[in-house]
């Protein structure tokens, strides 16, 4: 309560506070907020019969299943992979270790039209490993394995980013102590480490799952687009609007954001029980 | 250089008596030591993986861009459209870091210099745009601006374009880089804290005098970190601006719009030609960010 308290004084020294506050409510209702709402106010125009019978086509249902199904599975990929890189940055040294290090930011910095091209032609049947990957019988690009790639790419920092500092604050003590009491070198990472930054990998998995569901330049490229085959829910989205059925575009915009922002809700969770566990902030 | 004959002695001492019963005993002792076995393997993963998803696609971008000879890049570099694109995706990006900078800066005044009830809540309101896909934010836009849309019919009647046109495409790109500069901004401003302002102002200096003189002094090299992350986005943006580009080459054309015309229009050494200059700039702006990252003890 003694904030409460403060709070007059303080008011009354720095000023600004009415106007900056109210032009940043401002600003964000005009580019965010209204908006956000005109999407729902479009998907509102549709009975709730209406809505769900643009859902259940055979076209949509495929586009939402293929988007959640690949995103959750790069997600995965990229938890088991994230995990080995942060244990190598973080707890080896070894020559050109910085350059790794460096090496993790390139999809998040990379524009994702440039990945897009660059996969797709890496992973063609005239490219590096698409020619190497056809000997074997591999077809890569534009196929749903090809989206799975470009899906693993724009994901792989998330995992790293929000273990590594985790990982990097841990305790010696706690691995000194578990070791004097006789536990071996795996038991001690399975019971002492891993528990530590579950929190952390649960919240870099579902970051890259969120970033994966909403991507859009990496995969367009290297999908194919094929109707019922490589269709992401996206793509669907900007081709609905493009043949100006924009409460079609809307309704599935819509089942994208709700679940986004359910995705937002859970990261937030994990992120205070990460907090809660190690004592620091992510 | 003197310190070089004293390290060759060192070597030398090692070589003359076996060291290695003593490493073993200091991994040993060192709790955290992992076999060196399962050590080399998860390196070797790492450098794999990182190697095949991340280092061979980016080369490949300038391999690509290269493959037709230097003239065919320079040519693709020099197209008219090309120039047009560059010269869209500037005028795109600096309003959208103007922008996002001066609300940033609002933003972060009104949330880390004073306590009021909401102000997690509004936060949260800000890194919305975060979890909103490209796509989605560019349609709000259509739905908003278009010609079926809410403010559509009072648009065509004064002759007014928003999407399929420029300005469409500038509120896209700042939707899309809304929370960037402001997210850097409020946890420095908090953690510094008024006490610094209220000296400025107890010694008679305006509102405005001490936030140009005090506050943004201190906060320059979170600004222009957020600048550069803010930039790199903006000008790499390609969902959100397409939904909302006509794509009428040399009008409404961004960079990764150009080369979306162009490998689709089977041009693929022009369009990585296009696409190395942005990634050279993102790869400047990861050696900015790790410069700045040192200055600002960040990460």
């Amino acid at each position: 309560m003694s904030a409460t308290a403060a709070l007059p004084r303080r008011r009354r020294v720095i000023p600004g506070f009415g106007i900056t506050l109210g032009a940043t409510v401002l600003w964000l209702s005009l580019i965010v907020l209204i908006p956000l709402a005109a999407l729902f106010l479009k998907a509102s125009e549709l009975s709730l019969g209406e809505f769900f019978a643009i859902l259940a086509s055979r076209r949509v249902l495929h586009a939402l299943q293929l988007s959640f199904s690949l995103s959750l599975a790069a997600a995965a990929v990229n938890l088991v992979f994230g995990m080995l890189v942060v244990w190598a940055l973080v707890r080896y040294r070894f020559p050109g270790r910085r350059l790794l290090d460096a090496i993790v930011d390139i999809p998040f910095a990379l524009p994702t039209a440039v990945a897009g091209i660059a996969l797709t032609n890496l992973y063609a049947e005239s490219g590096w490993f698409g020619g190497l990957l056809a000997r074997i019988g591999i077809e890569v690009a534009f196929t749903p394995l090809g989206i799975f790639v470009a899906l693993v790419f724009i994901g792989l920092p998330f995992v790293v980013r929000t273990v590594q500092p985790v990982l990097e604050d841990l305790e010696k003590e706690l691995e000194e102590a578990a070791a004097s009491l006789g536990a071996s070198r795996f038991t001690i990472v399975r019971r002492v480490v891993l528990p530590s930054i579950v929190p952390a990998l649960l919240t870099g998995f579902a970051l890259a799952f969120a970033r994966a569901l909403g991507e859009y330049g990496s995969v367009i490229f290297i999908a194919g687009n094929l109707p019922n085959v490589s269709e992401i829910a996206p793509l669907l989205i900007v081709i609905r609007l493009q043949e100006f059925r924009y409460a079609d575009a809307s309704a599935i915009a819509v089942v994208m954001l709700v679940a986004a922002f359910l995705l937002l809700f859970i990261i937030n969770a994990l992120q205070r029980w990460s907090e809660a566990r190690t004592g620091r902030r992510l | 250089m003197t310190v070089l004959p004293h390290f060759e002695i060192m070597a030398g001492h090692e070589a003359l008596y076996d060291m290695a019963p003593a490493r073993k005993l200091q991994r040993k002792l060192d709790v955290r030591a992992d076999p060196p076995a399962v050590k080399w393997a998860i390196i070797a993963l790492t450098v794999a993986f990182l190697g095949i998803f991340i280092v061979v696609p980016l080369i490949n971008v300038f391999a690509q861009a290269f493959a037709k000879g230097v003239r065919v890049y320079l040519a693709a570099l020099a197209d008219p459209d090309a120039l047009a694109a560059i010269r869209l995706t500037v005028v795109v990006a600096f309003s959208a870091v103007v922008a996002n900078g001066v609300f940033g800066l609002t933003a972060a005044w009104a949330i880390a210099k004073f306590d009021f009830r909401g102000k997690n809540f509004l936060i949260t309101l800000i890194d919305l745009p975060f979890s909103v896909s490209p796509v989605i934010a560019g349609l709000v836009f259509v739905l908003l601006f278009g010609l079926q849309g809410f403010a559509g019919p009072w648009l065509a009647a004064h002759d007014i374009k928003i999407v399929f046109a420029v300005p469409g495409i500038i509120l896209a790109t700042i939707f899309v880089t809304f929370p960037f500069i402001v997210r850097e901004l409020i946890p420095l401003m908090q953690e510094q804290g008024t006490e610094e302002e209220e000296a400025a102002l107890s010694l008679g200096a305006s509102g405005l005098t001490t936030f140009f003189r005090v506050t943004l002094p201190n906060v320059k090299w979170a600004l222009l970190y957020g600048v550069l992350i803010c930039n790199a986005r903006a000008m790499g943006e390609f969902g959100a601006v397409s939904v909302v580009s006509g794509h009428i080459r040399g009008e409404t054309n961004t960079m990764p719009l150009h080369i979306e015309a162009l490998y689709e229009g089977y041009q693929s050494a022009p369009a990585f030609a296009v696409a190395s200059l942005l990634a050279l700039l993102a790869l400047v702006t990861l050696v900015a960010k790790t410069a700045l990252e040192k200055r600002t003890n960040k990460g």
